[in-house]
């Protein structure tokens, strides 16, 4: 689906912001990308939609390199949330604001007013249809922006930092919703700083540093490793952290899901 | 935004930067009238070259060219509305003079970007800021000043994202006719204005947090003292002036074509 090759970027500033990234994110997939402030994760995912193109290497959408087409037409396929909503919101209501982006795509009356209503219902917005966007509560922003790139039901959702600024029900709700998304066959791409969500979710995890790849592979191989993760300057999450504690009592290290921690307790502790 | 670029502020230590701003300032001044007061290539491209040394000695060659490249623009509709003026005005014919008046037009406003890229190249806001207050303009001016000044490559730097995300969304800026290409800014424009009034109204909240304006009478942390430089410059500025006006009025100008012999 995205497939970057040996891919270099250097800002206007002159600042190098990524040194040959090389990865293949297939039709499907659930991808998180993590990395400190500034590891290049957010100037790696502008490129999936055009918005940034190479300064060296190649970026190829559907096998179409993005150097090609203009960012309009390869958002049609990567749809992508913006960190913070207030950076897009702009209609009178919320309905115009999911509108937007249909419109811009050329969709017609009908279709246009069914997806629109199916975008609301999908994020639980229905009933702030005809409010303003900008009244409503910032986990709700978040929602509507989200709704807005839903709504054209693009191949590829890639979102940066979606749980930032949300309260704990809200995020876990989210990380449903996504983790939904991603079962009925899209392509997610998530950025995030957030251990806890990534564990959550599962994911394949992408780890970055200084504009490089680290690391690249299964959640449960990546979170785990605390040389990778303290070159990337992660804390692992709060479940690896307890059976790292426990491992003298012959606990495995590699913990990264909730579930398999109980089971393993409870075996030892004799209850089925 | 190149031209803003060639107006910003960067931390350099220089003799430039030290010096008082309402001195620069001073500077900038004269400049400005002795460009005003020629109509001739050969004076304005002297002002020109000789600011040349300043720029050097502020070491902000880099951002300096690139003031001048953002100002090549407007420098050439300058150019091209007066050598058209001047076509029309001498009845659809074109002399060697009047090629060099709209390159001397272009040049005093260049001389005059220079002047000013000099000086905001060097002085950080928070001179200014404290230039103006020693000015006697009140300190709730000052304020707003130098955060408006402040804020301006905040405020670019957050148009570019809103722009990126609209642009995610299928917005094509480029796209149609001159009105439609204004109305495309719509989804740009009103998301910039509301976070600048969010920012501002939160920088407010933060500063009566801090116990902004306790304080009838505020002392400043730094304070401007004229240095030997100081007096320099401000002995260079009126030499400037003097010899500028007397130019102007005592010495007859020779044209460029002229002197090469056209």
């Amino acid at each position: 689906m995205i497939e970057v090759k040996n891919l270099y970027f250097t800002y206007p500033s002159g600042v190098e912001a990524l040194r040959n990234v090389s990865l293949e994110i297939r039709k499907g997939e659930f991808v998180a990308i993590m990395g400190q402030n500034g590891a290049g994760k957010t100037t790696l995912i502008k490129h999936f939609n055009g918005l940034l193109k190479p300064s060296k290497g190649e970026v190829l959408v559907d096998g179409v390199n993005t150097e090609s087409v203009s960012v309009a037409k390869l958002a049609r396929k990567v749809g992508f949330v913006f960190q913070n909503p207030d950076n897009q919101l702009f209609s009178e209501t919320v309905e115009d604001e999911i509108s937007f982006a249909l419109k811009n795509f050329g969709f017609k009356d009908t279709p246009l007013r069914r997806r629109v209503t199916w975008a609301l219902k999908l994020l639980g917005l229905t009933e702030y249809r005809k409010a303003s966007p900008f009244m409503l509560s910032g986990g709700e922003r978040k929602r509507v922006a989200l709704a807005s790139v839903l709504a054209w039901d693009p191949e590829v959702v890639v979102m940066d930092e979606p749980t930032i600024g949300q309260d704990y029900s809200q995020k876990e709700k989210l990380r449903q919703f996504i983790v939904q998304l991603n079962m009925q066959g899209k392509t997610v791409v998530v950025v995030t700083h957030d251990v806890e969500f990534v564990s959550e979710c599962n994911p394949r995890v992408i780890l970055m540093s200084g504009g490089e790849i680290l690391a690249d592979g299964f959640g449960k191989n990546v979170l785990t490793n605390i040389e990778l993760l303290t070159q990337a300057s992660i804390v692992p999450p709060q479940v690896t952290e307890i059976f790292m504690g426990i491992k003298d009592l012959g606990f495995p290290v590699d913990i990264i899901d909730l579930y398999e921690a109980k089971e393993l307790l409870m075996k030892r502790l004799g209850r089925k | 935004m190149s031209v803003f670029d060639g107006l910003k502020f960067r931390r350099v230590s220089s003799p430039i930067h030290m010096l008082d701003p309402r001195i620069k300032f001073l500077y900038v001044c004269s400049i400005f009238v002795v460009a005003i007061v020629f109509f001739e290539l050969l004076p304005l491209l002297v002002l020109f070259l000789f600011q040349i040394p300043f720029v050097i000695l502020a070491r902000v060659q880099r951002e300096w060219v690139r003031s001048l490249r953002g100002a090549a623009f407007l420098a050439s509709i300058i150019f091209g509305t007066n050598i058209l003026f001047r076509f029309m005005y001498a009845g659809y014919s074109l002399t060697a003079n009047d090629i060099e008046y709209a390159s001397a037009m272009t040049m005093r406003f260049i001389a005059l970007v220079e002047s000013f890229s000099i000086f905001f190249l060097t002085t950080s806001p928070d001179h200014l800021g404290l230039a103006l207050e020693k000015s006697h303009i009140p300190y709730e001016f000052c304020f707003a000043f130098t955060t408006a000044v402040r804020f301006v490559p905040v405020l670019a730097e957050e148009a570019q994202t809103i722009m990126d995300a609209q642009k995610a969304r299928g917005l094509e800026l480029e796209k149609g006719n001159f009105l439609k290409r204004i109305r495309n800014y719509i989804p740009v424009l009103i998301p910039l204005i509301i976070s600048a009034i969010r920012r501002s109204l939160e920088l407010a909240e933060a500063m009566e947090a801090r116990a902004w304006g306790a304080i009838e009478k505020r002392t400043n942390l730094y304070s401007l003292k004229m240095k030997r430089n100081d007096y320099l410059l401000v002995l260079v500025s009126i030499f400037v002036l003097i010899i500028g006006i007397f130019v102007r009025f005592y010495v007859s100008i020779p044209t460029l074509s002229n002197l090469l012999g056209f």
